[in-house]
């Protein structure tokens, strides 16, 4: 308007840009800061306890690995949320879909062990997508057909997945050799011609991180470029007015829960064919055999905007604070216990920001970026949890 | 089979079950509050394992049982003013916000525990309360009238929210914060201070219940909850955001549990079955939503962060 | 570029940028550099042929599949290692939680690296890794348990418990005290320890009085205290005057018997302390006997090609008794001659061996 108003919205431009270029990494700090406290409270030096969490995470060829391999649950898990949210549907049920994936993947390798292994390892990631999607399935035609709320039903299927897995693997699946006086609920070494093969020799980086970043850009493409896709995000801002328009609701609903559940189950096979040991092996709770990563996966789609290819960068940060965490426990000799609550105070920390942050954006009047999630319902079924804008390209 | 049948087994069986439900009836109870104002708080788990911890320090340290409930309260009470400044005025995502409040909790609690305890130690156990004369009843008495406290706070509480709820001008308030908050605002509502209010309650008895699970326990442990703050958080579906649906999943969850476990005792359920068995309150709790499946109708405007003009 | 791309790359470039930082005013070791006051022994830890003596203090890392305070199978190591740490000179450190296999080989991997002497990897299903990590690091000592298998290589111990055997003994004591003729078992999930504990309890029930009825309740949980507490309440309603149970979740149940006079019989660790007026008898593993043996082996030269077993015989496992429970004379010398009979050979449970 004036020009004296001009140079006021000037001012506050440059003050936004700056809020908005800061405001994560102030955050993150902010968190990290408070753990410092905890970790001086507990006698341990915030310093070295830093320093080896970046070194163990970032510092080397070989921690970048660990981390690489730490993120492709993530991913894998986090792509088929992204799936899901962006179809408005809330699968809570990852933890039970990686179980199942896990099992069936196992399962097959156990009944079908000398098959050549550029045919096992397909067969394997195959079987274990399966067994996810199958239990996806069950939640989404639950929710489809039968209007049960996704999140009461993933939750109970969690539950109904650990008990199978505690069976299977104290009683069918179980390894009769191990040299104990008696058996635990572990399988035996699993053929190695299911083992993921290596991509760099001499590393343990394996192809789960092929086809993770397979999983992610098939998924954009899936979700941008196919009328699945649309369908799904059709479905996710508006259930009814797809169903106006003559859209398969009920079916694309099912199909949202069911490849959620292929990617979780996809990444279960990964946790028990990439892994150290080469075998499945149970606590009694699902966190013993997935690492959180159902729930861990959650956070890095959210992070990552819900789109595909900015969960793997997400998942990659995420993987690094596991793995980097880790490596600092072992540093300072503190409880793990603080390592999980740090990683609760980064995500309460850098979530709070993001609202903050956005609306920086808006104001700089940056382009699409106007929040889709407005108060007020339109219409009468609204997502859960707001889409987020800046994702569609 | 017929050993279940007796009315000593069957009385036992239902006290058992009322006693299971009651922490995540409490926590599921305040969870409803939240998300009919549209707040949807994922942490649950992690706001009752620091109220189970806060209780359990207390009664070691001071041996007031009904100090530490308060305490289980006040440490709700705190996460629940924290994440209404987190999901209210920072406007987070609810669903991030909500694993991060649940991982905070789940290490925090546990951190705490080695740090100030180290090796567990029993502490006393709610006093059974009998309700004169209605105790007395044969048979239902001691089914329902011979419990702890909390149990029947638990059982009150759903009258009284169901009936602030429905017919009190904060109620009101409540649910059209929950449907359509921009309407609420054009008349006045302050849709802020309403979320503050139920975050505050909600999590409040999120903290209670975690202090009714450690002192009914009688001990605390690494993740004591195991996971009931979640199947809390269900159970307000299931319930179809009434405290009465609430109730009716609890006691269905917990008496399938409880049932179960008395089959395994007396032999009913064979070892062999003995882990599919456990899966049986998750199992029947969806089947029996699926057999009630009705319309409902989330609150509209649930995990949706408002701006005024937004 | 649009906001979620901005979003991240700044958050990968400020952690790009702390890491050069790091690097720059660290050392120019590798992953694994840590800044415990241990690494100043790096030279001098991992034995060669040569030996160290035991002046010098020897570090020893945990690695644990649960928590280090859980009155179970990690706290019974975990208190081992403690009590051995003035006599026999050692410097410890733990990484507690840690069940997940690839988390506990990074674990593994790290202290390997920093040249600790003997890294214990306290988990029956981290053999494979142990088996492949040993092989990359021979200076240093490996022990895992509970299991029997040293894969052939000279630097890894095994140990495992024969905790069916106490689990005789305490059948036999719970079996001369019970009046009612009812005994409850709450268990976790039925296999490992538990397993053979249970099983061993019932073989010692039944060879003192087999017209008692035990009831075993495998909850599906190791750590859920709510459903092992109303497992034995279920077991108070069913008549029950002694219990016993095992996993890190008995505390709900000792506190149910607690509540209702039953005697409880423990296993794993010392559970008087949280049951002192029910709490008859602990199995307590004490890996001392291992532990010892396995560092005067390291001190001596020998990196590992053993595998260990704690049972009555040897003193690993003992039965503790509660000093404040009114135990009958004539149960506790039915109590003393099953041990006695089991050291010497004369009793088998049938179960371990």
């Amino acid at each position: 308007m004036t020009i004296g108003r001009r140079r006021f919205t000037r001012r506050h431009d440059r003050r936004r840009l700056l809020v908005s270029w800061l405001a994560l990494p102030a955050a993150a700090f902010a968190a990290l800061l408070v753990g410092a406290g905890m970790l001086v409270a507990l006698g341990a030096d915030p310093i070295t306890g830093y320093r080896a969490l970046l070194d163990g995470a970032f510092g080397s060829p070989g921690a970048l690995t660990d981390t690489a391999i730490k993120a492709v649950p993530l991913v894998l898990v986090g792509v088929g949320i992204c799936i899901a949210f962006r179809a408005n549907v809330l699968n809570i049920g990852g933890e039970g879909q990686l179980v199942m994936g896990g099992l069936a993947s196992t399962g097959l390798v156990l009944a079908l062990p000398d098959l050549p292994g550029p045919l096992l390892v397909p067969l394997v990631l195959l079987a274990g997508a399966v067994g996810g999607a199958i239990w996806g399935a069950i939640a989404g035609s639950l929710k489809a057909y039968l209007n049960v709320n996704e999140i009461l039903s993933t939750i109970m299927l969690n539950i109904v997945a650990v008990q199978i897995m505690n069976y299977l693997l104290a009683g069918p699946l179980v390894d009769k050799e191990f040299s104990g006086f008696s058996l635990i609920p572990q399988t035996r070494r699993l053929s190695p011609n299911a083992d993921l093969p290596v991509l760099v020799q001499g590393t343990k980086l394996h192809a789960g991180v092929v086809v993770a970043v397979l999983a992610a850009v098939l998924a954009y493409v899936l979700l941008w470029r196919t009328g699945l896709g649309f369908r799904l995000r059709a479905v996710g801002l508006s259930r009814d007015a797809s169903s106006y328009a003559g859209m398969p609701v009920r079916r694309t609903i099912t199909l949202a829960l069911t490849l959620s559940g292929a990617m979780a189950g996809l990444a279960g096979a990964v946790l028990v064919f990439g892994s150290a040991s080469h075998r499945m092996v149970t606590d009694g709770t699902a966190t013993g055999f997935t690492g959180s990563a159902g729930f861990n996966g959650i956070v890095a789609a959210l992070f990552g905007g819900l789109n595909p290819l900015w969960t793997i960068a997400s998942a990659f940060v995420f993987g690094g604070l596991l793995v980097g965490g880790n490596a600092m426990q072992i540093a300072v000799q503190v409880p793990t216990a603080l390592i999980v609550a740090l990683n609760g105070l980064l995500v309460v920390f850098v979530v709070s920001i993001e609202h903050l942050r956005r609306r920086y954006r808006v104001q700089l009047g940056s382009p699409a970026t106007v929040p889709i999630a407005s108060g007020g319902g339109e219409d009468a079924e609204r997502p859960g949890i707001p889409v987020r804008e800046g994702a569609e390209e | 089979m017929s050993k279940f049948f007796t009315l000593t087994v069957l009385t036992a069986t239902v006290a058992s079950g009322i006693r299971l439900a009651t922490p995540f009836l409490l926590a599921s109870l305040g969870e409803t509050i939240g998300q009919r104002s549209g707040l949807l708080n994922l942490g649950v788990d992690g706001i009752m394992l620091l109220g189970a911890f806060g209780a359990y320090y207390t009664v070691l340290e001071t041996q007031n049982i009904w100090l530490a409930v308060l305490v289980g309260a006040a440490v709700g009470l705190v996460m629940g003013l924290v994440t209404a400044v987190v999901n209210v005025t920072l406007k987070a995502e609810q669903g991030i916000s909500g694993i991060g409040v649940f991982l905070f909790g789940l290490g925090l609690s546990d951190l705490l525990f080695q740090k100030l305890v180290g090796t567990p130690v029993p502490i006393q156990t709610f006093p059974t309360v009998e309700v004169p004369l209605l105790s007395s009843i044969p048979t239902l008495g001691s089914m329902f009238f011979r419990a702890n406290l909390m149990v029947y706070l638990a059982f009150l509480l759903v009258p009284v929210l169901a009936f602030v709820l429905s017919r009190t001008t904060y109620g009101t308030n409540v649910t059209a914060v929950g449907e359509n908050p921009a309407a609420a605002d054009s008349v006045g509502v302050s849709v802020a201070r309403i979320r503050y209010s139920t975050a505050a309650l909600g999590s409040t008895l999120a903290g209670v219940a975690g202090a009714a699970l450690a002192l009914q326990l009688g001990i605390f442990q690494q993740n004591l909850t195991q996971g009931q703050g979640f199947i809390a958080v269900a159970l307000v579906y299931f319930g179809a955001w009434r405290p009465v649906g609430v109730l009716a999943g609890s006691l269905l969850y917990g008496m399938v549990a409880s049932t179960v476990l008395t089959w395994k005792t007396l032999g009913v359920i064979p070892q062999s079955a003995s882990d599919l068995a456990a899966m049986a309150p998750a199992v029947l709790t969806v089947l029996a939503l699926v057999a009630v499946a009705r319309r409902f109708r989330q609150p509209d405007a649930l995990a949706k962060p408002y701006e005024r003009g937004g | 570029m649009n906001d979620t791309m901005r979003r991240w790359g700044r958050l990968v470039a400020v952690l790009a940028a702390l890491t050069i930082v790091a690097a720059a005013c660290g050392d120019d070791d590798t992953a694994g550099e840590d800044g415990t006051g241990a690494t100043g022994a790096t030279t001098t830890g991992g034995t060669g042929a040569t030996g160290t003596t035991s002046a010098e203090p020897l570090q020893v890392a945990l690695i644990a599949p649960s928590a280090t305070n859980d009155l179970a199978f990690t706290q019974s190591m975990f208190d081992a290692l403690n009590a051995l740490k003035d006599s026999e000179n050692l410097e410890i450190s733990v990484s507690d939680n840690l069940f997940v296999v690839d988390d506990a080989a990074s674990a593994i991997r790290n202290y390997a690296s920093q040249g600790y002497d003997l890294v214990i990897a306290h988990g029956s299903q981290f053999g494979g890794t142990v088996e492949q990590i040993a092989a990359e690091f021979p200076e240093v000592s490996f022990a895992w348990g509970t299991a029997g298998d040293t894969f052939g290589q000279p630097n890894v111990y095994a140990y495992q418990a024969a905790s069916d055997q106490g689990g005789y003994v305490q059948g036999v004591l719970a079996a001369g005290l019970t009046e009612s003729k009812v005994i409850g078992v709450v268990g976790p999930i039925e296999v490992g320890d538990a397993k053979l504990y249970v099983d061993g309890f019932k073989v010692g029930v039944e060879a003192t009085d087999p017209s008692i009825d035990v009831r075993v309740n495998y909850t599906g949980s190791f750590s859920d205290v709510g459903l092992a507490s109303e497992a034995a309440r279920s077991f108070v309603a069913a008549d029950a005057d002694a219990m016993t149970g095992t996993a890190q979740m008995v505390v709900g149940a000792i506190g149910v018997a607690t509540e209702n006079d039953i005697a409880w019989f423990g296993t794993q660790a010392n559970q008087t302390s949280l049951g002192p007026s029910v709490v008859v008898a602990s199995q307590v593993y004490h890996w001392e006997v291992v532990l010892t043996e396995i560092i005067d082996g390291i001190r001596g030269g020998t990196l590992g090609g053993e595998s260990f077993t704690i049972d009555l015989a040897n003193g690993g496992e003992v039965i503790e008794y509660n000093p404040d429970y009114p135990l009958p004379a004539d149960v506790k010398a039915a109590g003393d001659e099953a041990i006695a009979g089991i050291t010497d050979g004369t009793i088998t449970t049938g179960v371990s061996e």
